[in-house]
Protein backbone atom coordinates (compact mmCIF):
# COMPACT_ATOMS: atom_id res chain seq x y z
CA UNK A 1 0.00 0.00 0.00
CA UNK A 2 0.71 3.30 -0.31
CA UNK A 3 1.72 5.58 2.21
CA UNK A 4 1.35 8.92 3.02
CA UNK A 5 2.64 11.02 6.04
CA UNK A 6 1.86 14.69 6.94
CA UNK A 7 4.44 17.20 7.81
CA UNK A 8 2.79 19.50 10.47
CA UNK A 9 3.74 22.81 8.04
CA UNK A 10 2.62 25.53 10.51
CA UNK A 11 6.34 26.62 11.15
CA UNK A 12 9.79 25.82 11.16
CA UNK A 13 11.65 23.04 9.27
CA UNK A 14 8.81 21.93 7.20
CA UNK A 15 10.30 21.49 3.60
CA UNK A 16 12.76 19.44 4.76
CA UNK A 17 11.09 16.93 6.13
CA UNK A 18 9.20 16.49 2.98
CA UNK A 19 11.94 16.51 0.88
CA UNK A 20 13.32 13.31 2.81
CA UNK A 21 9.83 11.82 3.17
CA UNK A 22 10.11 12.45 -0.91
CA UNK A 23 13.33 11.16 -1.15
CA UNK A 24 12.35 7.62 0.54
CA UNK A 25 9.55 7.79 -1.95
CA UNK A 26 6.45 8.85 0.36
CA UNK A 27 3.83 11.18 -0.47
CA UNK A 28 3.97 13.65 2.08
CA UNK A 29 1.03 16.36 3.10
CA UNK A 30 1.89 19.76 4.21
CA UNK A 31 -0.39 19.77 6.64
CA UNK A 32 -1.23 23.75 7.13
CA UNK A 33 -4.95 23.22 8.22
CA UNK A 34 -7.47 20.69 9.80
CA UNK A 35 -8.29 19.08 6.42
CA UNK A 36 -5.42 17.97 5.63
CA UNK A 37 -5.29 15.53 8.76
CA UNK A 38 -7.90 13.70 6.63
CA UNK A 39 -6.01 11.18 4.95
CA UNK A 40 -2.67 10.27 6.18
CA UNK A 41 -1.13 7.40 7.58
CA UNK A 42 1.35 8.89 9.99
CA UNK A 43 2.13 12.72 11.03
CA UNK A 44 6.02 14.50 11.97
CA UNK A 45 5.78 17.47 13.77
CA UNK A 46 9.17 19.48 12.91
CA UNK A 47 11.15 21.46 14.72
CA UNK A 48 10.84 25.25 14.92
CA UNK A 49 10.25 27.00 17.90
CA UNK A 50 7.55 25.15 19.70
CA UNK A 51 5.70 28.15 21.70
CA UNK A 52 4.80 28.98 18.24
CA UNK A 53 4.04 25.82 16.30
CA UNK A 54 1.50 25.07 19.96
CA UNK A 55 -0.67 28.30 19.48
CA UNK A 56 -0.95 28.29 15.81
CA UNK A 57 -2.16 23.98 15.93
CA UNK A 58 -4.88 25.62 18.73
CA UNK A 59 -5.72 28.94 16.36
CA UNK A 60 -6.07 26.19 13.28
CA UNK A 61 -8.26 23.95 15.73
CA UNK A 62 -5.82 21.05 14.81
CA UNK A 63 -4.76 19.94 18.50
CA UNK A 64 -7.77 17.90 19.19
CA UNK A 65 -8.09 16.24 15.30
CA UNK A 66 -4.34 15.45 16.08
CA UNK A 67 -4.55 13.66 19.58
CA UNK A 68 -7.69 11.59 18.85
CA UNK A 69 -5.62 10.36 15.47
CA UNK A 70 -2.85 9.62 17.50
CA UNK A 71 -4.44 7.87 20.50
CA UNK A 72 -6.48 5.89 17.48
CA UNK A 73 -3.14 4.59 16.82
CA UNK A 74 -1.21 6.70 13.71
CA UNK A 75 2.10 6.56 13.97
CA UNK A 76 3.28 10.23 14.90
CA UNK A 77 7.38 11.66 15.21
CA UNK A 78 8.24 14.60 16.64
CA UNK A 79 11.63 16.26 15.66
CA UNK A 80 12.95 18.40 18.63
CA UNK A 81 9.93 21.44 19.10
CA UNK A 82 7.87 18.38 18.26
CA UNK A 83 9.61 16.49 21.14
CA UNK A 84 8.38 19.33 23.31
CA UNK A 85 5.00 19.63 21.74
CA UNK A 86 4.32 15.88 22.54
CA UNK A 87 5.14 15.11 26.08
CA UNK A 88 2.75 15.56 28.62
CA UNK A 89 4.94 17.89 30.97
CA UNK A 90 7.46 20.45 30.53
CA UNK A 91 9.66 21.44 33.38
CA UNK A 92 9.30 25.46 34.53
CA UNK A 93 5.13 24.85 34.71
CA UNK A 94 4.46 26.12 30.97
CA UNK A 95 1.24 24.16 30.10
CA UNK A 96 2.09 20.87 27.83
CA UNK A 97 0.58 21.10 24.19
CA UNK A 98 -0.71 17.64 22.87
CA UNK A 99 0.52 15.49 25.73
CA UNK A 100 0.73 12.56 23.80
CA UNK A 101 4.27 11.23 25.36
CA UNK A 102 4.47 9.97 28.94
CA UNK A 103 7.39 11.89 29.70
CA UNK A 104 8.55 15.46 31.08
CA UNK A 105 10.68 17.72 28.76
CA UNK A 106 13.30 19.86 29.36
CA UNK A 107 12.95 23.07 26.83
CA UNK A 108 16.19 24.13 25.78
CA UNK A 109 17.84 21.51 28.00
CA UNK A 110 21.38 21.45 26.36
CA UNK A 111 21.06 25.38 26.46
CA UNK A 112 21.68 28.37 24.11
CA UNK A 113 22.61 28.65 20.38
CA UNK A 114 25.99 28.98 21.31
CA UNK A 115 25.67 25.06 23.10
CA UNK A 116 24.46 23.87 19.73
CA UNK A 117 26.06 20.63 18.52
CA UNK A 118 26.92 17.68 16.74
CA UNK A 119 27.07 14.32 18.05
CA UNK A 120 27.75 10.74 16.99
CA UNK A 121 24.77 8.71 18.65
CA UNK A 122 23.55 4.90 18.91
CA UNK A 123 19.51 4.61 18.72
CA UNK A 124 19.04 1.44 19.96
CA UNK A 125 17.60 -1.17 17.19
CA UNK A 126 17.44 2.17 14.66
CA UNK A 127 20.50 3.30 13.70
CA UNK A 128 24.07 3.13 15.31
CA UNK A 129 26.89 5.97 14.49
CA UNK A 130 24.00 8.53 13.39
CA UNK A 131 25.20 12.27 13.47
CA UNK A 132 22.63 14.07 15.76
CA UNK A 133 22.21 17.81 15.26
CA UNK A 134 21.16 19.45 18.01
CA UNK A 135 19.77 22.82 18.20
CA UNK A 136 18.74 24.53 21.37
CA UNK A 137 17.53 21.26 21.69
CA UNK A 138 15.40 19.51 24.47
CA UNK A 139 16.07 16.38 26.72
CA UNK A 140 13.99 14.16 28.15
CA UNK A 141 14.52 13.90 32.30
CA UNK A 142 12.10 11.78 33.30
CA UNK A 143 9.50 8.83 31.70
CA UNK A 144 6.66 6.59 32.42
CA UNK A 145 6.64 2.87 32.65
CA UNK A 146 5.53 2.46 28.91
CA UNK A 147 8.45 4.81 27.04
CA UNK A 148 11.40 3.29 25.34
CA UNK A 149 14.76 5.20 26.08
CA UNK A 150 16.76 4.73 22.67
CA UNK A 151 19.39 7.40 23.02
CA UNK A 152 20.83 9.27 25.63
CA UNK A 153 23.51 11.81 26.35
CA UNK A 154 25.18 11.87 30.19
CA UNK A 155 21.87 10.71 31.11
CA UNK A 156 19.94 12.96 29.60
CA UNK A 157 17.36 11.20 27.51
CA UNK A 158 17.50 12.03 23.38
CA UNK A 159 15.58 9.60 21.80
CA UNK A 160 12.44 7.88 23.15
CA UNK A 161 9.80 5.26 21.55
CA UNK A 162 5.78 4.91 23.20
CA UNK A 163 4.23 2.24 21.17
CA UNK A 164 3.06 4.58 18.08
CA UNK A 165 4.97 8.09 19.22
CA UNK A 166 8.63 8.03 18.13
CA UNK A 167 10.41 11.35 19.70
CA UNK A 168 14.04 12.73 19.10
CA UNK A 169 15.67 16.06 20.73
CA UNK A 170 18.18 16.16 17.11
CA UNK A 171 16.94 17.03 13.43
CA UNK A 172 17.62 14.35 11.34
CA UNK A 173 16.06 16.28 8.53
CA UNK A 174 18.92 18.12 7.95
CA UNK A 175 21.38 15.45 7.37
CA UNK A 176 21.17 12.95 4.72
CA UNK A 177 21.12 10.28 6.85
CA UNK A 178 17.33 8.09 6.60
CA UNK A 179 17.77 5.44 8.64
CA UNK A 180 15.54 7.28 11.29
CA UNK A 181 13.02 8.12 8.33
CA UNK A 182 12.93 4.79 6.77
CA UNK A 183 12.15 3.40 10.57
CA UNK A 184 9.48 5.78 10.81
CA UNK A 185 8.03 5.12 7.29
CA UNK A 186 7.78 1.36 8.26
CA UNK A 187 5.61 2.41 11.31
CA UNK A 188 3.63 3.85 9.04
CA UNK A 189 2.80 1.22 6.59
CA UNK B 1 32.84 13.65 20.42
CA UNK B 2 30.70 17.21 20.92
CA UNK B 3 31.08 19.50 17.86
CA UNK B 4 30.15 23.11 19.14
CA UNK B 5 29.10 26.04 16.37
CA UNK B 6 29.53 24.18 12.84
CA UNK B 7 27.92 25.10 10.27
CA UNK B 8 25.43 22.56 10.30
CA UNK B 9 23.89 24.01 13.56
CA UNK B 10 24.15 27.83 12.71
CA UNK B 11 22.27 27.31 9.24
CA UNK B 12 19.98 24.96 10.91
CA UNK B 13 19.22 27.53 13.51
CA UNK B 14 17.64 29.85 11.03
CA UNK B 15 15.91 27.15 9.58
CA UNK B 16 13.98 26.42 12.67
CA UNK B 17 13.06 30.08 12.53
CA UNK B 18 11.17 29.15 9.22
CA UNK B 19 7.73 30.50 8.33
CA UNK B 20 7.74 32.98 11.71
CA UNK B 21 8.19 36.11 12.97
CA UNK B 22 11.04 37.96 14.59
CA UNK B 23 10.11 41.24 16.69
CA UNK B 24 12.01 44.36 17.56
CA UNK B 25 11.82 44.57 21.14
CA UNK B 26 13.68 47.09 23.68
CA UNK B 27 12.90 45.94 26.70
CA UNK B 28 11.40 42.72 28.74
CA UNK B 29 7.62 43.49 28.78
CA UNK B 30 7.78 44.17 25.36
CA UNK B 31 10.05 40.82 24.62
CA UNK B 32 7.05 38.74 26.50
CA UNK B 33 4.43 40.52 24.58
CA UNK B 34 6.65 39.27 21.45
CA UNK B 35 6.76 35.48 23.06
CA UNK B 36 2.74 35.47 23.90
CA UNK B 37 1.76 36.63 20.36
CA UNK B 38 3.86 33.50 18.83
CA UNK B 39 7.00 35.46 17.48
CA UNK B 40 9.57 32.78 16.87
CA UNK B 41 12.70 35.51 18.31
CA UNK B 42 13.11 38.43 19.19
CA UNK B 43 15.56 41.03 18.58
CA UNK B 44 16.93 43.25 21.54
CA UNK B 45 17.81 46.41 20.54
CA UNK B 46 17.94 49.62 22.67
CA UNK B 47 15.79 51.70 20.21
CA UNK B 48 13.46 50.64 16.91
CA UNK B 49 15.10 51.71 13.95
CA UNK B 50 12.37 54.70 13.91
CA UNK B 51 13.19 56.21 16.45
CA UNK B 52 16.97 55.66 15.91
CA UNK B 53 15.69 57.39 12.65
CA UNK B 54 14.31 60.49 14.76
CA UNK B 55 17.58 60.48 16.78
CA UNK B 56 20.06 61.03 14.54
CA UNK B 57 23.56 60.47 15.66
CA UNK B 58 25.21 57.37 16.19
CA UNK B 59 23.58 54.14 16.42
CA UNK B 60 25.54 51.35 18.42
CA UNK B 61 25.25 48.22 20.07
CA UNK B 62 22.20 48.17 22.76
CA UNK B 63 23.14 48.92 26.32
CA UNK B 64 23.59 45.31 27.74
CA UNK B 65 21.62 45.28 30.62
CA UNK B 66 18.44 45.51 27.92
CA UNK B 67 19.95 42.43 26.22
CA UNK B 68 20.47 40.37 29.60
CA UNK B 69 16.52 41.43 30.32
CA UNK B 70 15.13 40.26 27.50
CA UNK B 71 17.20 36.87 27.70
CA UNK B 72 16.05 36.39 31.19
CA UNK B 73 12.23 37.27 30.47
CA UNK B 74 11.84 35.23 27.63
CA UNK B 75 12.64 31.05 26.41
CA UNK B 76 12.46 31.81 22.60
CA UNK B 77 15.84 32.73 21.14
CA UNK B 78 17.23 36.24 21.63
CA UNK B 79 19.01 37.85 18.51
CA UNK B 80 20.70 41.53 19.15
CA UNK B 81 22.85 43.57 16.26
CA UNK B 82 25.86 44.66 16.56
CA UNK B 83 27.40 47.49 13.93
CA UNK B 84 29.29 46.42 10.72
CA UNK B 85 32.37 45.42 11.30
CA UNK B 86 32.25 45.81 15.01
CA UNK B 87 34.39 42.55 16.25
CA UNK B 88 34.21 43.47 19.93
CA UNK B 89 30.46 43.96 19.88
CA UNK B 90 30.37 40.98 18.49
CA UNK B 91 32.32 38.86 20.66
CA UNK B 92 31.02 40.51 23.43
CA UNK B 93 27.12 39.88 22.67
CA UNK B 94 28.41 36.29 21.96
CA UNK B 95 29.99 36.14 25.51
CA UNK B 96 26.52 36.92 26.66
CA UNK B 97 24.85 33.78 25.00
CA UNK B 98 22.94 35.53 22.40
CA UNK B 99 21.02 33.00 20.09
CA UNK B 100 22.06 35.25 16.83
CA UNK B 101 24.23 38.36 15.99
CA UNK B 102 22.50 40.95 13.64
CA UNK B 103 25.42 42.41 11.61
CA UNK B 104 23.27 45.68 10.60
CA UNK B 105 22.95 48.81 9.07
CA UNK B 106 20.55 49.92 10.96
CA UNK B 107 23.06 50.70 13.41
CA UNK B 108 25.71 53.12 12.37
CA UNK B 109 28.56 50.89 10.93
CA UNK B 110 31.92 51.01 12.49
CA UNK B 111 33.86 49.72 9.42
CA UNK B 112 33.00 50.95 6.23
CA UNK B 113 35.12 48.55 4.05
CA UNK B 114 34.85 45.60 5.75
CA UNK B 115 32.65 43.14 7.83
CA UNK B 116 33.57 40.90 10.02
CA UNK B 117 34.80 37.37 9.48
CA UNK B 118 31.70 35.42 10.72
CA UNK B 119 32.42 32.03 10.01
CA UNK B 120 35.34 32.62 12.77
CA UNK B 121 32.62 33.11 15.39
CA UNK B 122 30.74 30.08 17.36
CA UNK B 123 27.62 32.10 17.44
CA UNK B 124 25.61 32.48 14.13
CA UNK B 125 24.81 35.85 12.47
CA UNK B 126 22.47 37.46 10.28
CA UNK B 127 22.97 40.21 7.61
CA UNK B 128 21.01 42.40 5.44
CA UNK B 129 21.35 41.99 1.53
CA UNK B 130 19.42 44.06 -1.39
CA UNK B 131 20.75 42.52 -4.31
CA UNK B 132 22.21 38.34 -5.18
CA UNK B 133 26.10 40.30 -5.18
CA UNK B 134 25.71 41.56 -1.25
CA UNK B 135 23.83 38.10 -0.56
CA UNK B 136 26.72 35.92 -1.35
CA UNK B 137 29.53 38.22 -0.37
CA UNK B 138 27.68 38.04 3.22
CA UNK B 139 27.04 34.25 2.76
CA UNK B 140 31.09 33.73 2.12
CA UNK B 141 31.73 35.74 5.36
CA UNK B 142 29.76 33.56 7.01
CA UNK B 143 26.45 34.69 7.41
CA UNK B 144 24.22 31.67 8.58
CA UNK B 145 21.17 33.88 7.65
CA UNK B 146 20.16 36.94 5.50
CA UNK B 147 17.30 38.90 5.61
CA UNK B 148 16.79 41.92 2.92
CA UNK B 149 17.29 44.98 3.91
CA UNK B 150 14.37 47.13 2.67
CA UNK B 151 14.23 50.28 4.97
CA UNK B 152 13.95 50.17 8.20
CA UNK B 153 11.96 52.11 10.64
CA UNK B 154 9.73 53.59 7.86
CA UNK B 155 6.89 51.47 7.78
CA UNK B 156 6.98 51.71 4.17
CA UNK B 157 7.11 48.57 2.25
CA UNK B 158 8.81 49.46 -1.34
CA UNK B 159 12.23 48.97 -0.64
CA UNK B 160 11.30 45.61 1.17
CA UNK B 161 9.52 44.08 -2.14
CA UNK B 162 12.13 45.41 -4.15
CA UNK B 163 14.77 43.61 -2.50
CA UNK B 164 12.90 40.15 -1.92
CA UNK B 165 11.91 40.75 -5.68
CA UNK B 166 15.66 41.71 -6.74
CA UNK B 167 17.20 38.50 -4.58
CA UNK B 168 14.91 36.06 -5.81
CA UNK B 169 14.54 37.25 -9.19
CA UNK B 170 18.65 37.43 -9.41
CA UNK B 171 18.28 33.74 -7.86
CA UNK B 172 16.31 32.61 -11.16
CA UNK B 173 18.85 33.92 -13.42
CA UNK B 174 21.31 31.92 -11.66
CA UNK B 175 19.49 28.83 -12.15
CA UNK B 176 18.66 29.12 -16.16
CA UNK B 177 22.16 29.79 -16.81
CA UNK B 178 24.59 27.44 -18.37
CA UNK B 179 27.26 26.92 -16.01
CA UNK B 180 30.08 28.36 -18.59
CA UNK B 181 28.27 32.23 -18.04
CA UNK B 182 28.88 31.76 -14.16
CA UNK B 183 31.63 33.18 -13.85
CA UNK B 184 31.25 36.42 -15.51
CA UNK B 185 27.79 36.85 -13.58
CA UNK B 186 30.42 36.51 -10.54
CA UNK B 187 32.77 39.16 -11.16
CA UNK B 188 29.33 41.66 -12.48
CA UNK B 189 28.25 41.13 -9.08
CA UNK B 190 31.19 41.17 -7.18
CA UNK B 191 29.68 37.32 -6.14
CA UNK B 192 32.17 34.38 -5.33
CA UNK B 193 31.82 31.96 -7.58
CA UNK B 194 31.68 28.62 -5.62
CA UNK B 195 28.66 30.09 -3.89
CA UNK B 196 26.89 30.85 -7.03
CA UNK B 197 27.39 27.26 -8.47
CA UNK B 198 25.52 26.20 -5.04
CA UNK B 199 22.51 28.31 -5.45
CA UNK B 200 22.33 26.72 -9.07
CA UNK B 201 22.93 23.16 -7.89
CA UNK B 202 19.81 23.54 -4.97
CA UNK B 203 18.13 25.99 -6.94
CA UNK B 204 17.68 28.51 -3.80
CA UNK B 205 20.30 30.32 -1.58
CA UNK B 206 22.42 28.16 0.71
CA UNK B 207 20.51 29.79 3.59
CA UNK B 208 17.44 31.10 4.95
CA UNK B 209 16.21 34.73 3.89
CA UNK B 210 13.78 36.52 5.76
CA UNK B 211 11.90 39.60 4.92
CA UNK B 212 12.70 42.98 6.52
CA UNK B 213 12.58 46.85 6.46
CA UNK B 214 8.93 48.49 6.40
CA UNK B 215 6.61 45.98 7.89
CA UNK B 216 3.93 47.36 9.57
CA UNK B 217 0.61 45.45 8.98
CA UNK B 218 -0.60 41.60 8.72
CA UNK B 219 -0.88 42.34 4.90
CA UNK B 220 2.54 43.63 4.56
CA UNK B 221 3.88 40.19 6.28
CA UNK B 222 1.84 38.02 4.49
CA UNK B 223 2.94 40.15 1.35
CA UNK B 224 6.31 39.24 2.04
CA UNK B 225 5.68 35.50 2.44
CA UNK B 226 3.99 35.65 -1.29
CA UNK B 227 7.41 37.03 -2.87
CA UNK B 228 9.20 34.57 -1.17
CA UNK B 229 10.40 35.09 1.70
CA UNK B 230 11.29 32.59 4.34
CA UNK B 231 9.83 34.59 7.33
CA UNK B 232 9.64 37.90 8.43
CA UNK B 233 11.46 40.83 11.13
CA UNK B 234 8.80 43.57 12.35
CA UNK B 235 11.15 46.35 13.41
CA UNK B 236 9.13 49.22 14.57
CA UNK B 237 5.54 47.75 13.28
CA UNK B 238 4.70 46.03 16.31
CA UNK B 239 5.38 48.43 19.28
CA UNK B 240 5.44 52.24 16.71
CA UNK B 241 1.62 50.60 16.98
CA UNK B 242 -1.48 52.01 18.46
CA UNK B 243 -2.35 48.02 19.55
CA UNK B 244 0.95 46.00 19.80
CA UNK B 245 -0.58 43.06 21.08
CA UNK B 246 -3.33 42.83 18.45
CA UNK B 247 -0.62 44.02 15.80
CA UNK B 248 2.10 41.41 16.75
CA UNK B 249 -0.70 38.56 17.10
CA UNK B 250 -2.61 39.04 13.73
CA UNK B 251 1.41 39.53 11.99
CA UNK B 252 2.12 35.84 12.85
CA UNK B 253 -0.90 34.72 11.95
CA UNK B 254 -1.18 36.42 8.26
CA UNK B 255 2.92 35.72 8.33
CA UNK B 256 1.61 31.52 8.48
CA UNK B 257 -1.72 31.64 6.79
CA UNK B 258 -0.66 34.37 4.53
CA UNK B 259 -2.39 33.17 1.09
CA UNK B 260 -5.76 33.06 3.28
CA UNK B 261 -7.15 36.26 2.47
CA UNK B 262 -10.38 35.77 4.43
CA UNK B 263 -8.56 35.00 7.35
CA UNK B 264 -6.13 37.93 6.60
CA UNK B 265 -9.46 40.20 6.09
CA UNK B 266 -10.39 39.38 9.22
CA UNK B 267 -6.67 39.79 11.25
CA UNK B 268 -6.75 43.29 9.73
CA UNK B 269 -10.35 44.62 11.01
CA UNK B 270 -10.02 47.54 14.34
CA UNK B 271 -6.10 46.79 14.46
CA UNK B 272 -5.93 50.21 15.39
CA UNK B 273 -3.84 52.31 13.64
CA UNK B 274 -0.44 51.45 12.04
CA UNK B 275 3.01 53.19 12.84
CA UNK B 276 3.32 56.34 10.96
CA UNK B 277 4.79 55.79 7.40
CA UNK B 278 7.38 57.72 5.74
CA UNK B 279 7.98 58.40 2.09
CA UNK B 280 11.29 57.06 0.89
CA UNK B 281 12.02 59.59 -1.89
CA UNK B 282 11.55 62.32 1.10
CA UNK B 283 14.72 61.19 2.41
CA UNK B 284 17.74 61.92 2.18
CA UNK B 285 20.50 59.46 0.33
CA UNK B 286 22.49 59.59 3.44
CA UNK B 287 19.64 59.01 5.84
CA UNK B 288 18.96 55.46 3.92
CA UNK B 289 20.35 52.50 6.21
CA UNK B 290 20.18 50.12 3.12
CA UNK B 291 22.89 51.78 1.47
CA UNK B 292 25.42 50.96 4.41
CA UNK B 293 26.87 47.81 4.43
CA UNK B 294 27.02 46.54 0.85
Amino acid sequence: MSVKIGVLGVQGAVAEHIKTLERNGVEAVNVKRLEDLSDINGLILPGGESTTIGRLIVQGNMKEKIQELAKNGMPVFGTCAGMVLLSEKIEGGEPAHLGLLNATVNRNGFGRQVHSFEKELNIEGIAEGFNGVFIRAPYISEVGPSVKVLETIDEKVVAVEQDNILAVSFHPELTRDDRIINYFINKCK
Amino acid sequence: MLKTGTELVKRGMAEMQKGGVIMDVVNAEQARVAEAAGAVAVMALERVPSDIRAAGGVARMADLTIVEEVMKAVSIPVMAKARIGHIVEARTLESMGVDYIDESEVLTPADDVFHIAKSEFTVPFVCGCKNIGEAVRRIAEGASMLRTKGEPGTGNIVEAVRHIRQVNSEIQQIVAMRTDELMVFAKNHGAPYEILLEIKKLGKLPVVNFAAGGVATPADAALMMELGADGVFVGSGIFKSENPEKFAKAIVQATHNYQDYALIAELSKNLGSPMKGLEISRLAKEELMSERGI
